[in-house]
């Protein structure tokens, strides 16, 4: 123990000594109600906080029900949540700030309903937070509705006949549930009823701030709590009646506890200079690589390319090196995937545009040039190209010959050169080539230059070479 | 600084990490998982926090708790996902907690489809979750502006203490263009009023609940102001050959790449039109649709949306009635094309 040694008459100094963010004129009293545990087990975690010193790097989430308004006791940093998001809104807080202590405070309806999943997961994840979770058998703020705590039998206002198990189901056991899991440390149930007791809760208390500040992970502890008001008893027989009735469905004790096998979890962050954020980030652009070939001058182009087949031709692939290397010779590109509707059954096409202007819209509506892997995509496709534009497609794999009258055709087996240079992978490759020459605005040694860094495979790069020429001298015949 | 071609989710994450946002909380969903992909293998190399998170419900939450720490702090989604964050998205314009939060839209409505609409823009611009709240709402119509709009959101959100959106759509995050990064942000405001565990800031509150209607309203009427210096401030718009032209269009996102090739050919068979894109959705460019409605030689103004006719709402109200406003739509991530709009001007 350190400093600030609390005794049983001292206020814990971590509470306000007046309640400024409490509305109304009663400033010294809490808002609970008498016989209510809220207090006892608000002043057992103050002053474990206080012992601990750690009031100062200490934050408190409270959210819906009645502590809800923990914040105007506590005098630490304080996060009000919304209803059942504690462990979420801790988790994110822990994250980003892993040095504080983080103190989540929950009810029965908020953690085991309708934050069922944030608690479960949260303790999954052995996030490195204290949970208290005080069940009381009911919703006290709301006014007595059932909890998932609620006793079978047991009268609220939402179950004015009792509970039923027929209608409601059992009542939840939290911490026996949490138990199950791999990664909490140390999970036990108490209760508020008489001193021999609270001093186990006290110690319970204790051990689960402790295990956080030592780093080691999740630690739980559901304390059964009196609600007079909620459950129309005066005090003393709301105490009785959690020792005679609520006591037996949830007995007390420790239900897991590895905290002294636990090791440490320590997160190690490296933080990157400023100036190595960009290589970090693999921020690289293809022109500021060494040895960049001279580029040629732009022209006045609009290039609007409909590259199409099922996936696996290297369609997608050929559209982004082909937008690349135009983004290379400085025109304005973009590279637009098949996506949405059009994505069924294999099919793969995508859309370039290349020009010397600014890019309107990104889709290729009427192609310039569409290059073609299968029957389906040239069906699909060839109407749609511009009259006097391209159509370049793979005639060993197609085997009709388009309609139109009006386009430049272009036919080649660029499957089964790309097959006999070694692989049918550098198909794509054989018809960039036709397309380059076709089209003659690109620079052949930037391509062959720039295809070896787009692609990095050395492996490849033999390959994709013979498989460009290959489509270059096709075209050029 | 030359550039490079990069997706618009991928742009999105380099942004916010030069932005030096550290924490992202997410749930994957198409067509944003790249983002949270892509955050998941840069954000710890930059010591950050890349979460996956059990929900939605969860990941906007997480982003509550980081917010209030003071961090940079960001989540991505798209639209029933985005639906989902409501609540929370809420309770953080109360708590007036700085995050940056992605929505890359699909069609809907339910599960719809994973192909790109704008029906969002009611959910996001006129609210979605409860109470008298509004975001900062930033619409990107390329790659280089998905990196440089995240970078603005998030000194937006921190100018204001308020929740930013990207607005995007599925085209913009699944496109890939040539992007410029700049170098990364090496400044960032004070927080004093972050909870960072620490003495100087234990009295520190991030809270939503106010008991007192006089001292709930007064933080709303708090909330307004803030709101009227943001429409103040932070208007972006661009206009495009409006100078003299007769026929308006109007489209944000995606939508005003398709209506500038519109634009583009209409001016090329002699049409006078131009086209106004709403840059910021909150605060929505009132004055300069207004400079419009006003001009005599403006003979109709025509929205474009890819929904069911929303932001069109906000173009009527400025209108108010002084120019003839039309509709064309497309919907179930159906993407209007360029043709169907210049069919829609010569009607």
């Amino acid at each position: 123990m350190k400093k600030n040694q609390s005794t049983i008459l001292d206020k814990a100094s971590i509470f306000y000594d007046t309640f400024e963010r409490k509305a109304g004129t009663e400033l010294k009293v809490t808002h609970y109600c008498p016989g209510c545990g809220h207090g006892i087990l608000h002043k057992l975690i103050a002053e474990a906080l206080v012992d601990f010193d750690v009031e100062d790097k200490t934050v408190f989430l409270s959210p819906v029900g009645c502590s809800v308004f923990a914040y105007y006791y506590f005098q630490n940093g304080n996060i009000q949540s919304a209803h059942g998001r504690d462990p979420a809104v801790g988790t994110g807080y822990k994250r980003a700030n892993p040095d504080s202590i983080v103190i989540s405070y929950q009810g029965d309806g908020d953690l085991a309903s309708i934050g069922g999943n944030n608690i479960l997961q949260a303790a999954n994840r052995g996030e490195n937070m204290t949970v208290f979770f005080v069940n009381n058998a009911t919703y006290g703020m709301t006014g007595g509705q059932m909890a998932p705590t609620t006793l079978i039998g047991q009268r609220s206002t939402t179950t004015p006949r009792g509970r039923t198990v027929e209608n409601e189901g059992y009542p939840l056991r939290m911490s026996e549930l949490l138990s199950t899991l791999e990664a909490p440390v140390y999970i036990e149930r108490v209760m508020l009823t008489d001193p021999k007791n609270i001093a186990k809760t006290r110690k319970a208390v204790r051990k689960a701030i402790k295990n956080q500040i030592d780093n080691k992970g999740f630690s739980f502890v559901e304390v059964l709590s009196a609600c007079p008001t909620g459950w129309k008893k005066t005090p003393h027989d709301s105490v009785n009646w959690i020792t005679e009735v609520q006591e037996q469905y949830f007995p007390i004790g420790v239900k897991k506890d590895v905290s002294e096998e636990r090791e440490p979890i320590i997160v190690k962050r490296i933080t990157p200079k400023y100036s190595d954020f960009h290589k970090v980030l693999d921020i690289q652009s293809l022109n500021d690589l060494p040895d960049v070939p001279k580029i040629p001058d732009t022209k006045n182009i609009n290039e609007e390319i409909k590259i199409a087949g099922f996936g696996g031709q290297g369609v997608l692939s050929l559209g982004y090196v082909l937008a690349n290397i135009g983004m290379g010779h400085n025109y304005a590109v973009s590279w637009l995937p098949s996506y949405g509707p059009e994505m069924r059954g294999g099919t793969a096409n995508c859309s370039v545009k290349i020009s010397d202007v600014r890019i309107g819209s990104p889709i290729v509506d009427n192609p310039t040039t569409l290059i073609a892997l299968t029957k389906p995509a040239l069906e699909k496709f060839e109407n749609d190209v511009v009259p006097g534009g391209n159509i370049i497609y793979d005639s060993g794999l197609i085997d009709v010959a388009p309609k139109r009258k009006d386009v430049n055709v272009i036919p080649i087996k660029a499957t089964e050169i790309a097959d006999k240079l070694g692989s049918t992978r550098a198909a794509n490759m054989v018809l960039f080539g036709v397309y380059s020459k076709l089209t003659g605005y690109l620079s052949q040694e930037y391509i062959k230059w720039g295809i070896k860094h787009i692609i990095n495979k050395e492996k490849f790069n033999e390959l994709n070479m013979n498989a460009l020429n290959a489509g270059y001298e096709f075209g050029e015949k | 600084m030359s550039k490079m071609l990069i997706k618009g989710n991928e742009a999105i994450i380099r942004g916010a990490t030069l932005a030096g946002c550290k924490n992202f909380f997410g749930y994957p969903i198409t067509p944003a998982s790249e983002i949270a992909e892509t955050a998941s293998y840069y954000f710890p190399l930059v010591g950050g926090n890349f979460l996956q998170a059990e929900s939605e419900i969860a990941a906007i939450n997480m982003l509550y708790g980081a917010a209030g720490s003071g961090v940079r702090c960001m989540t991505a989604s798209s639209s029933p996902g985005i639906s989902l964050k409501m609540e929370g998205i809420s309770y953080i314009a109360g708590a007036e907690l700085p995050c940056v939060i992605i929505d890359i839209m699909r069609a809907g409505p339910g599960l719809g489809n994973i192909a790109p609409e704008q029906s969002d823009y009611n959910q996001i611009v006129k609210g979605g979750g409860h109470g008298n709240y509004k975001l900062i709402i930033l619409a990107p119509n390329s790659a280089q502006e998905m990196s440089d709009f995240t970078m603005k959101a998030f000194e937006l959100a921190d100018k204001y203490r308020n929740p930013a959106i990207i607005l995007a759509d599925g085209i913009i995050g699944q496109m890939m263009e040539p992007v410029e990064f700049p170098n990364p942000v090496e400044e960032f405001p004070e927080k004093p009023w972050a909870v960072k565990a620490t003495k100087e800031t234990k009295d520190n509150l991030i809270c939503s609940i106010d008991l007192e209607p006089d001292d709930l309203e007064k933080h709303n009427i708090h909330l307004q102001e803030k709101y009227a210096e943001i429409e103040k401030n932070e208007v972006m718009c661009e206009e495009y050959k409006t100078d003299d032209a007769e026929i308006i269009l109007v489209g944000f996102g995606i939508v005003s790449r398709i209506i500038q090739t519109a634009v583009d050919k209409l001016r090329e068979d002699g049409v006078k039109v131009g086209m106004i894109r709403p840059i910021t959705l909150f605060p929505f460019p009132k004055k300069i649709i207004d400079k419009y409605a006003d001009k005599e030689s403006v003979k109709n103004i025509n929205v474009v949306e890819m929904n069911n006719g929303q932001m069109v709402d906000d173009v009527k109200l400025v209108v108010n009635g002084r120019k003839p406003v039309t509709l064309f739509t497309r919907m179930g991530g159906n993407i209007p094309t360029v043709k169907e709009v210049i069919n829609h001007i010569k009607k």
